[in-house]
């Protein structure tokens, strides 16, 4: 029934979405046609039918309704509550039906609080917006409908995979498909102002709250799912430069570039063509990713699907949606005329140098990522790992953080460098100083790098704070430090943890200890332990940090039974200055333990630093929403004003 | 540069400067994929072409059965990978994964060490059914089968 209820609204989200494009496209012809007035109303409900079929999903899924099929397939009437609702998007159905939903929504919040920019333009948007969900709509209905049925029903679910029942399911994929869904609103922003004509600072200005809120949780699903693959998967790294965690750093990539040109565009009304082609860029390599990690090309835990058919649907819908996207662009670039002038050195080019530089780390990204695809296709069996990612990156990234220390103390328009140069010393010095000491102390040219860039960007970053007036700082100006703050913390975690991590592999008995780093850890005991739906040996350890207070570590080695599966439990001890990490593996000769424990120095600052970032961008988004509403607050006023001055 | 950027194309300049970026970034890809991009090896081919010592690639075969020993530290393992016409010793430091075992497939990430042993730094054995390691995919399909008769 309430299966039922949720395929029902899907399908008539669907014919509303194609009403949408079809209004919408006749609007653009003649704006006299009567869809006009109610294409904003479409657009809204669409949103809630969506919504009421997600809701359907989540109700089927709490209920554990085995006669859906997905519920049979991928749930189990004896899991914890949390993962009976984070499994309705752990899941290829599913988690497309989130992505239709935070699709349809963002298309719903753009038709009821829209008014910045001139009526056709946010028609042609929300056009071409519904023309990207009706392919994810087709998609979602004939190749991966959520609410088949299976009859006769089972007797109980198969249960979800062991590695996703974790807490963090239930945060990381939505968060991530915010982010990645969000870009489309700004794809569909830069259809329409190409479409209309519209490439202004207008435009600009309408579009960066969207980018900017893409951004944050792409920025925070990034954070937490490099966090949740650093403790669950056990072995002690947290980016593995995988191609499913290329998939997201892509999009962000592309995101963070066009949230720096759109800044350009709205104050200066420059790099026009630019920010319009990065729009429909960021939303490309979303589109790639979700290509890349549902269609079964890749083999991951991220897979879901290995039928060849959606890969095929998705890959036609990529080539649609960036096919026609790419043509009004050429069709229309022509006409966006060349913006205003900017000296060498200015705002404007320092983020001209940012653009590029990160536009090189996407190249090098995305060609790494499918290298590997298109080789196999010439059968050549190749895979690219760290050396290459790391290499490469950095070549494009250290220049850009040299150049971010300056670029935002800069003027727009034209500037002097020399008027910085006395701030600038303070960097300098530290980025100098740190440099020669990490190479006197050994460390590799890399993490001495990062930690060297880091520590400087530090400082740099509160420069464009200094000689203001603390009450005065806007908002925006805020959030831009934090967000720079968040990757210099950032920075210095990876480079810490890189080049400092200590790391102890043993098999011990009960009551020996190990060393690692300036921990003593004892193995205490071993013992069984049972949890809803699993079973687990667990090793008390006992971990004291140069000689002081002990902390109590469990790790564990999990059985599930639904399905039948091993899985390491890892533990953690946090302290302020890094985190200590162990892993029990399984009993060797001798009744002794193998156990692996890593002490990694400030490797917590890679996720602080990430949580800075997003929270750097949230301030921002604050700042603009909130001068939004006061500009249009006071528009309303002067035209209520000059309607009672004509009575 | 006194000040302003003097060409009436300053677009012009923006574009060649975008496009140079990138095609320098796919030319320093492509010099760093064919250095970095570790090649995979069945056992035969790497007994009959061997990489060179100190490349980082991938093997996998078959884990021969019986021929998996611990050594004495507990935590160091030693086993042949094998497909039907030669034989790889493999030596790996560190937990194995939990499928990891005797008569199933593997693929070790690592170096061949100038004795001819791979030294391993990372197993991938097939982690369920829902998740197998690309090569393994097709291995299990073209030359399991066979491999599996050979080790019976």
């Amino acid at each position: 029934m309430i299966a039922t209820l949720g395929l029902a609204a899907l399908w008539l989200a669907a014919a509303l979405a194609a009403l949408q494009l079809l209004g919408g496209l006749l609007v653009l012809r003649s704006a006299e046609n009567p869809l006009a007035a109610v294409l904003r109303g479409l657009a809204a409900v669409q949103g809630g039918l969506v919504a009421l079929s997600f809701a359907c999903l989540i109700w089927v899924f709490v209920e554990t309704d085995l006669s859906v099929k997905l519920v049979a397939m991928n749930s189990h009437s004896a899991k914890p509550m949390l993962f009976k609702v984070a499994a309705t998007w752990g899941n290829h159905e599913g988690s497309m039906l989130l992505w239709v939903t935070i699709m349809a929504l963002g298309g719903a919040c753009v038709a009821l609080f829209e008014r910045r920019l001139p009526e056709p333009a946010i028609r042609a948007t929300l056009a071409a917006q519904a023309f990207v969900s009706i392919g994810f709509y087709a998609f979602l209905l004939f190749a991966s409908n959520p609410f088949a049925r299976l009859n006769p029903v089972p007797a109980d679910g198969q249960g979800l995979n062991p590695l996703l029942q974790d807490p963090g399911l239930a945060f990381h994929p939505p968060t991530l498909y915010v982010g990645y869904v969000g870009l489309s609103i700004a794809f569909s922003f830069a259809v329409g102002a190409l479409l209309t004509r519209e490439v202004s600072p207008a435009f600009a200005r309408a579009m960066r709250p969207w980018v900017l809120g893409a951004w944050v949780f792409l920025t925070l699903g990034i954070t937490a799912g490099s966090y949740w693959a650093y403790y669950t998967l056990g072995w002690g790294g947290w980016w593995f430069w995988d191609p499913v965690e290329n998939a997201s750093l892509m999009p962000w990539l592309a995101a963070t570039a066009l949230l720096h040109s759109v800044s350009v565009l709205a104050a200066r009304n420059a790099l026009r063509a630019w920010t319009v082609m990065l729009g429909v860029v960021a939303f490309s390599m979303s589109m790639v990713g979700t290509f890349l990690v549902r269609s079964g090309v890749l083999v991951s835990v991220h897979a879901f699907a290995v039928d060849p058919l959606r890969g095929q649907f998705i890959l036609a819908l990529l080539a649609l949606n960036i096919g026609a996207a790419l043509t009004v662009f050429a069709l229309r670039a022509a006409s966006v005329t060349e913006g205003e002038r900017f000296a060498a050195t200015s705002r404007e080019s320092a983020l001209v140098f940012n653009n590029v530089m990160l536009t090189g780390v996407l190249g090098i990204v995305l060609v790494g990522t499918l290298y590997p695809l298109l080789a196999e296709a010439m059968g050549a069996r190749v895979s690219v790992g760290p050396p290459y990612f790391n290499a490469a990156g950095a070549i494009f990234v250290v220049p850009m953080l040299l150049v971010l220390m300056a670029g935002p103390m800069l003027n727009w328009r034209r500037d002097r460098l020399s008027r910085h140069i006395r701030k600038l010393a303070v960097p300098a010095v530290l980025l100098l100083l740190i440099g020669a000491a990490a190479a006197a102390f050994g460390v590799k040219l890399l993490p001495a790098l990062g930690l060297a860039l880091g520590l400087a960007l530090i400082a740099a970053s509160l420069l464009p704070l200094l000689g203001r007036r603390l009450r005065t700082i806007k908002l925006a100006l805020w959030g831009m430090a934090l967000a720079h703050l968040g990757v210099a913390v950032a920075l210095i975690g990876m480079a810490s943890d890189s080049a400092f991590t200590r790391e102890k592999l043993i098999a011990m008995q009960v009551g020996q200890s190990v060393e690692v780093g300036p921990w003593k850890v004892v193995l205490k005991r071993i013992d069984p332990v049972a949890g809803p739906n699993w079973t687990a040996l667990e090793a008390g350890l006992e971990a004291s940090y140069a000689g002081t207070a002990a902390w109590q570590l469990a790790p564990q080695s999990r059985s599930f039974w639904t399905p039948p599966q091993q899985v390491n439990h890892s533990a953690l001890a946090t302290r302020w200055n890094g985190q200590l990490y162990a892993v029990l593996g399984e009993q060797t000769e001798g009744g002794r333990w193998q156990l692996r424990l890593w002490w990694k120095p400030f490797v917590t600052l890679i996720w602080i630093g990430g949580l800075l970032v997003a929270l750097g961008g949230f301030l921002a988004l604050l700042g603009r929403v909130a001068s939004d509403i006061r500009r249009l607050v006071a528009i309303d006023k002067i035209a209520d004003r000059r309607k009672r001055q004509e009575r | 540069m006194s000040g302003a950027v003097k060409a009436k194309h300053q677009r012009l300049v923006l574009v060649i400067v975008a496009l140079a970026a990138l095609i320098g970034a796919g030319l320093l890809a492509a010099w760093a994929l064919r250095s970095q991009a570790s090649y995979f090896y069945l056992p035969n081919e790497m007994v009959s072409a061997p990489p060179a010592p100190d490349r980082a690639v991938r093997l996998g075969g078959m884990v021969e059965k019986g021929s998996l020993k611990t050594a004495a530290d507990g935590v160091t393992i030693t086993f042949v990978v094998s497909d039907d016409k030669s034989r790889v010793p493999v030596r790996f430091k560190g937990i194995v994964p939990d499928l990891f075992k005797e008569g199933s497939g593997v693929v070790a990430e690592g170096k061949r060490a100038a004795d001819g042993t791979f030294v391993a730094d990372n197993l991938l054995a097939k982690h369920d059914e829902k998740y197998v390691p690309r090569e393994m995919k097709d291995m299990t399909a073209s030359q399991a089968r066979q491999m599996g008769e050979g080790v019976k």
